[in-house]
C-alpha cells in the first residue's frame, strides 16, 4: 500500500479501507486516481504543497490553535474604548445558545419545509428590525454595513434612474472605501462638505451639489464621528424636491431612544447588526441590513433575499418563502438586481434572539444607559486640561476627543494607555484633513463607572 | 406507501411545533432580559441622558417589539431550530455545488474562545498577533493549494470574491489605459454570481453554453473573444461535475485577447492537490472557506472567500495584507494599485480561523484524501442513481464526474407525471434534503448531488434508498409523492403569497396590514 492509501481521518469515514474497497470494487477500479483520468497530465500538479504536517489528534490541534490565540489580548482583559463600526456590547447567553445550535449552525439552503425554522427566524429578523426602523420591509442580512450602504446607493440609482450619489464627507472612511469600489464605474460618488464646527452636513454645499443627475444622498446617523446629524428633515426636503432618494445608515442599537431615520425622511435605511447580540470577532462578525417602505418600486430593487410569510394547506401552520425571487441573480443571473449569495444569516439569527429578549423597554433602557455612560465619559474627558470634545452637538455612544491642546499625539497617548491596560479611542488624526490629534471613543453599557474613571486617571497621568 | 421493515429508511417525523411567530407571544409586561442601569454616581452627574438629545431627534413611540419572558424566548428559538435539519442531523448530500461537509466541533471551541470573539479590529497590532498570524499563515497555505502568489481574506463569500475579482480586473485594465474592455465571458454552468457580480462592475456578460459533450463550447468562446474582452470567469469542474480538459486553451485564448482569467474554485473539493489555478493558466482564483474548508454554513453565512492572485496583480488586492517582520505580524496598507476595500475591517475572521484549523487537522495528505474520497463517493452515487429508471446524467463528456453530478429526471417525469419538486418535498419525509440546481434549468427536471468526503458508505446507501423508494412510489401511488411532505414541519405552502405586491408580507407588520383585517 502506498502512503496515500493509509490515511484514515475522522472527518473522512470512507477513508477506512473496508468502505473504500467496497466502493472501488463496485465501480470496478483499482485506484481512485483512475477517476481523475479526465484531467490531462499537463494540468496535473505533481509538486508537493508546503503545508505543515497534519494534526489529526484533536488534542494536539487544540493545543496548537489555542496557543496561537493566546497571543491575542482581549477587550475583557483590557478596558476598551474602541468602536468605529464594531462595538463591545453585551451578548446575552441565549444568543450564544441559539447560534450554537447544530441545526442553525449547519443549515444552509434547505427548502422551507425541512428548513422551515431558518425561514421563520429570518422572517422574524426582518420583522423585528422593521419595528426598530419603523419601516415595512427589511432584507435578510448582507455582508456588512458597507455592503448594505453600497446596495442602498445602487438601489437609489435605479429608483431615481440617475447615476450620481451625494455622499456625506463625514461617513466612516473605511466604509467609504467599500462604497467607492462597489459603485465604480456605474455610479459617481459626489462628496458633500460638513461643517467644521458642528460636523453636520453643510447645507449650502449640499444645495450646490444637487444637480439634475442627483440620484439621492447617503449619510450616516449617528455620524461616524459620534454626534447626531440634526438636519434630517431639511436634507430630505432638498433631496425629495429633486425626486432624489434619501439613504441613511444607522446604528440600530441607538433606536430605542433616538428617532429612526424613517421619521426624518429616509427612503432607504441601512446599517449593521454586529452590536445586536454578536461578539466583535476582530471585526469579522458584521451583518448589514436594508429597510424601506413596502412599495413595489423599492421592493423590486432589493438584491438580497426577502422571506415572506404565507399560509399552508393546513390551518394553523405558518409557511415561508422567497418574495419576488425573479428579481434576484439566483433567479435570472446578471439580469437580476446586483447579486445575491451567502452572507451573514447566523448573525441575523443572533440579532433576532437579541431583539426578542430586549423588547421595547429593554432597547430603550439600554439606549439610555449607553447615553448616560457616554455622557459621563465625555464630561470627565473634557475636564482634563488641554483636552476637549471636538464637536459640540449631541452624541450617542461615540464621541471625538481633541488632544491637540496637549502637545501629544494620539499615537503616544494610546501607547501609554496600553501600558496601563487600556485600549484608547481609535486614532482618527489622519482620517479627516480638518481634524488634528483626535481620537474616537466608544462607551457602551459594558463600561462601568470604574472603567471610565480608570481611563480618566490614566489620561491625567499621561498628559500631566 | 408502507416502508418495509428491512429497508434502511427511517420512519422519520420532523419536529412540528406549530410554533407561533414571535409577535404572537407578546404579553405586555413580560421581560426577556434586564439591561444594566448606569451607576448611581453617573446618573447624578449627567442626569437621565435622554435630555441631552434634542427633542426632535428622540424616538416618540417605543418600537413595537414583543414582550416575552426569557424561557419562552429560548423555547421559541429552540423549537425553530428543531424546524431545521442542518448537516449535523441530515445526510446533507443533496445541495450540490455547496459542499455541505462536516464542520468539526473542535473548531467551534476555537471561535467561542474570548481570545477570538472579544478582540476588536482596531486594537494595537501587538495585542492581536494571534489573529494576524492566522491570516498570514493562511495566505501561505493557499499559495500552495492554488499556485497563486498572494491571498486576501477580505471577501465575505464566494460571490463577494467574484465581485473582488471583477474589481481587480476593472482596475487593472484602467491602469493600462484599456478601460474600453467591457465584456466578461462566463459559462452557464458557472455560478450565477460569476455573471451577476461582474455585471455590478458594469460588465456586459457573454454566457457560453455547453457543447454536446458538456464542455463549454470552445468555438462559441472563440467567437465571443474580442478587443472588448475584459476577461473570463469560469468554474472547473463546472456545476455539472464535468472537468473541462481544455481549460488551459480557454485561459490561453483569453490572454491572447488581452483579458484576465478568474477561476471560481467553489467546486474545488474534488481536485485539492490534483490540479491548480496556476497550472491551468489563471491570473486570479478564489476558494469558499465555508465549503471546501469546513466552516459551517450558518443558515447562509457567515462565509468566506479567499481570493488569490498572481504576482502581476498583487498590488491590486484589497487592503490591508499581513506580512511577517521578524517575529511580529504587521498589516500592510500601501499597495499602489489597490481597489481599496470590499468589506469593513479585515475579513470574516471566525470563518478564516475555522478553516485554518481544518487545514491543520487534515494536512496535505488529508486534503488529497478528502478530494479522492469526495470523487469516489460521487461516482458511487452516480452509478446507483442512474440505475433508477428515468434518471440520467446528461452529457457524455468525460469518463467520470469529479465531485458532483447534475442529474435529470426528465424521463422519469414523462413516465410518471411526478415533478422533481415533488420528489424533493417527499425527501423531507425521510429527513433528507434535495435541491434542483441553479436557474435557468438548462438540464430539465434537474437535481445536483455532491456527497463530499463526509458521509460513510452506509449513509450514502441510506440516502440512495430514499431516492429509490420515492422513484418506486411515484409509479405505484404518485399522489403520495405529489402531496408530500407528510411528516415534515409544514404542509404545502400557498405560493401565491410571494409574487403579488398586494399579498406579499415581508414583515409581521405587513402581514397584519394586508391579511389580518
Amino acid at each position: 500500500m502506498t502512503q496515500k492509501n493509509s490515511i484514515v481521518h475522522p472527518y473522512i469515514p470512507n477513508s477506512a479501507a473496508v468502505n473504500k474497497e467496497k466502493i472501488m470494487r463496485e465501480l470496478g477500479i483499482k485506484d481512485i486516481d483512475e477517476l481523475y483520468e479526465d484531467i490531462p497530465e499537463r494540468l496535473r500538479f505533481r509538486g508537493e504543497m508546503n503545508i505543515p504536517p497534519a494534526m489529526a489528534s484533536e488534542q494536539e490541534l487544540r493545543k496548537h490553535i489555542m496557543g496561537i490565540m493566546d497571543k491575542n489580548s482581549t477587550c475583557e482583559e483590557y478596558v476598551s474604548f474602541l468602536g468605529a463600526g464594531c462595538a463591545n456590547h453585551y451578548v446575552p447567553a441565549i444568543c450564544d445558545e441559539i447560534t450554537g445550535r447544530a441545526e442553525f449552525l449547519t443549515a444552509y439552503a434547505g427548502e422551507p419545509y425541512e428548513d422551515h425554522g431558518r425561514f421563520q427566524v429570518l422572517f422574524e429578523f426582518e420583522s423585528l428590525m422593521a419595528e426598530l426602523l419603523d419601516v415595512e420591509v427589511v432584507s435578510v442580512p448582507t455582508f456588512d454595513w458597507g455592503q448594505a450602504a453600497s446596495n442602498s446607493i445602487r438601489m437609489a440609482g435605479r429608483v431615481a434612474k440617475k447615476d450620481e450619489m451625494i455622499v456625506a464627507g463625514n461617513i466612516s472612511p473605511d466604509r467609504l472605501k467599500v462604497i467607492k469600489n462597489y459603485c465604480e464605474p456605474v455610479m459617481k460618488i459626489s462628496p458633500v462638505k460638513h461643517d467644521v464646527e458642528t460636523g453636520m452636513i453643510d447645507l449650502k454645499d449640499l444645495k450646490e451639489k444637487i444637480s439634475p443627475d442627483t440620484a439621492g444622498i447617503y449619510y450616516e446617523n449617528p455620524v461616524y464621528l459620534g454626534f447626531l446629524e440634526q438636519q434630517g428633515d431639511t436634507i430630505a426636503d432638498l433631496i425629495h424636491r429633486e425626486n432624489g432618494v434619501v439613504v441613511v445608515g444607522t446604528d440600530p442599537i441607538s433606536l430605542g431612544v433616538i428617532a429612526p431615520p424613517s421619521h426624518y425622511g429616509a427612503d432607504i435605511i441601512c446599517g449593521d447588526i454586529q452590536g445586536l447580540g454578536n461578539h466583535m470577532y476582530f471585526g469579522g462578525s458584521l451583518g448589514g441590513f436594508i429597510g424601506t417602505r413596502d412599495e413595489e418600486k423599492y421592493v423590486m430593487e432589493y438584491p438580497w433575499r426577502l422571506f415572506g410569510i404565507a399560509r399552508t394547506e393546513v390551518e394553523g401552520e405558518w409557511g415561508f418563502g422567497d418574495v419576488a425571487y425573479d428579481r434576484t441573480s439566483f433567479g435570472v443571473r446578471e439580469k437580476g438586481k446586483e447579486f445575491v449569495g451567502t452572507a451573514a444569516a447566523l448573525y441575523g439569527v443572533s440579532a433576532t434572539v437579541y431583539l426578542s429578549l430586549l423588547g421595547p423597554h429593554g432597547i430603550r433602557e439600554l439606549g439610555q444607559c449607553i447615553l448616560q455612560n457616554s455622557l459621563y465619559a465625555q464630561k470627565r474627558i473634557a475636564g482634563i486640561p488641554g483636552v476637549s470634545l471636538r464637536f459640540k452637538g449631541a452624541n450617542f455612544k461615540e464621541f471625538t476627543v481633541d488632544f491637540s491642546g496637549t502637545g501629544k499625539s494620539v499615537e503616544s497617548i494610546n501607547k501609554a494607555l496600553l501600558e496601563n491596560g487600556i485600549f484608547g479611542g481609535k486614532d482618527i488624526s489622519a482620517e479627516f484633513d480638518e481634524l488634528g490629534d483626535c481620537a474616537l471613543f466608544c462607551v457602551t453599557e459594558v463600561h462601568s463607572k470604574a472603567d471610565i474613571d480608570t481611563l480618566i486617571l490614566n489620561l491625567n497621568k499621561i498628559l500631566k | 406507501m408502507e416502508i418495509k421493515k428491512d429497508s434502511r429508511l427511517r420512519n422519520f417525523h420532523q419536529a412540528k411545533w406549530d410554533e407561533e411567530v414571535i409577535f404572537q407571544l407578546h404579553t405586555p409586561g413580560e421581560r426577556g432580559i434586564i439591561v444594566p442601569v448606569a451607576d448611581k454616581d453617573v446618573q447624578d452627574e449627567v442626569g437621565d441622558g435622554v435630555s441631552s438629545i434634542p427633542p426632535k431627534m428622540l424616538r416618540k413611540n417605543p418600537p413595537a417589539l414583543p414582550e416575552v419572558g426569557q424561557m419562552r424566548v429560548l423555547k421559541h428559538f429552540l423549537r425553530l431550530s428543531q424546524h431545521c435539519l442542518g448537516a449535523d442531523l441530515n445526510i446533507d448530500v443533496g445541495q450540490g455545488t455547496c459542499t455541505v461537509k462536516y464542520n468539526p466541533k473542535i473548531n467551534e471551541a476555537f471561535v467561542r474562545s474570548p481570545k477570538a470573539s472579544k478582540i476588536h479590529p482596531y486594537q494595537d497590532q501587538h495585542t492581536v498577533q494571534g489573529a494576524l498570524q492566522i491570516f498570514y499563515e493562511m495566505d501561505l497555505f493557499f499559495r500552495e493549494i492554488s499556485g497563486m502568489d498572494r491571498f486576501s481574506f477580505q471577501p465575505s463569500s464566494g460571490s463577494h470574491a467574484i465581485l473582488t475579482m471583477a474589481s481587480i480586473m476593472h482596475k487593472y485594465h484602467e491602469s493600462r489605459g484599456e478601460g474600453h474592455r467591457d465584456e466578461l465571458i462566463t459559462t452557464i454552468f458557472s455560478h450565477p454570481s460569476d455573471a451577476a457580480a461582474a455585471a455590478v462592475k458594469g460588465y456586459k456578460i457573454i454566457t457560453i453554453y455547453p457543447d454536446e459533450h458538456g464542455f463549454p463550447d470552445l468555438e462559441a468562446f472563440k467567437q465571443a473573444l474580442s478587443p472588448r474582452t475584459a476577461g473570463l470567469f469560469i468554474t472547473n469542474p463546472e456545476d455539472i461535475g464535468i472537468f473541462n480538459p481544455y481549460i488551459d486553451e480557454f485561459t490561453r485564448l483569453t490572454h491572447e485577447a488581452g483579458g484576465l482569467c478568474g477561476y471560481d474554485q467553489a467546486n474545488a473539493n474534488g481536485i485539492l492537490g490534483v490540479t491548480r489555478a496556476r497550472e491551468a493558466g489563471f491570473d486570479m482564483c478564489f476558494f469558499n472557506l465555508h465549503k471546501t474548508f469546513g466552516s459551517p454554513h450558518g443558515c447562509g453565512g457567515p462565509a468566506g472567500g479567499a481570493i488569490g492572485v498572481t504576482k502581476e496583480l498583487e498590488s491590486f488586492l484589497p487592503v490591508p495584507l499581513v506580512e511577517r517582520k521578524g517575529d511580529q505580524y504587521e498589516m500592510i496598507w500601501d499597495l499602489p494599485d489597490t481597489i481599496g476595500k470590499t468589506r469593513s475591517f479585515f475579513g470574516p475572521f471566525p470563518v478564516v480561523l475555522r478553516s485554518y484549523a481544518w487545514i491543520r487537522s487534515v494536512g496535505v495528505e488529508g486534503m488529497r484524501e478528502v478530494a479522492r474520497i469526495a470523487v469516489l463517493n460521487n461516482n458511487y452515487i452516480l452509478k446507483h442513481l442512474t440505475s433508477i429508471a428515468g434518471v440520467e446524467s446528461p452529457f457524455p463528456g468525460g469518463k467520470h464526474r469529479i465531485e458532483q453530478v447534475r442529474y435529470t429526471w426528465k424521463k422519469f417525469h414523462e413516465e410518471t407525471g411526478v415533478d422533481i419538486h415533488d420528489v424533493i418535498l417527499r425527501m423531507c419525509d425521510f429527513g433528507f434534503h434535495l435541491w434542483t440546481s441553479h436557474h435557468p434549468y438548462v438540464v430539465p427536471q434537474p437535481c445536483t448531488i455532491e456527497p463530499t468526503e463526509s458521509y460513510s458508505k452506509a449513509e450514502l446507501d441510506e440516502y440512495l434508498d430514499g431516492l429509490r423508494h420515492i422513484a418506486e412510489e411515484a409509479r405505484k401511488e404518485p399522489d403520495t409523492v405529489r402531496r408530500a411532505p407528510h411528516s415534515s414541519v409544514v404542509h404545502r405552502i400557498d405560493e401565491s403569497w410571494f409574487d403579488d405586491p398586494e399579498k406579499w408580507a415581508i414583515t409581521w407588520r405587513s402581514y397584519l396590514k394586508k391579511h389580518a383585517k
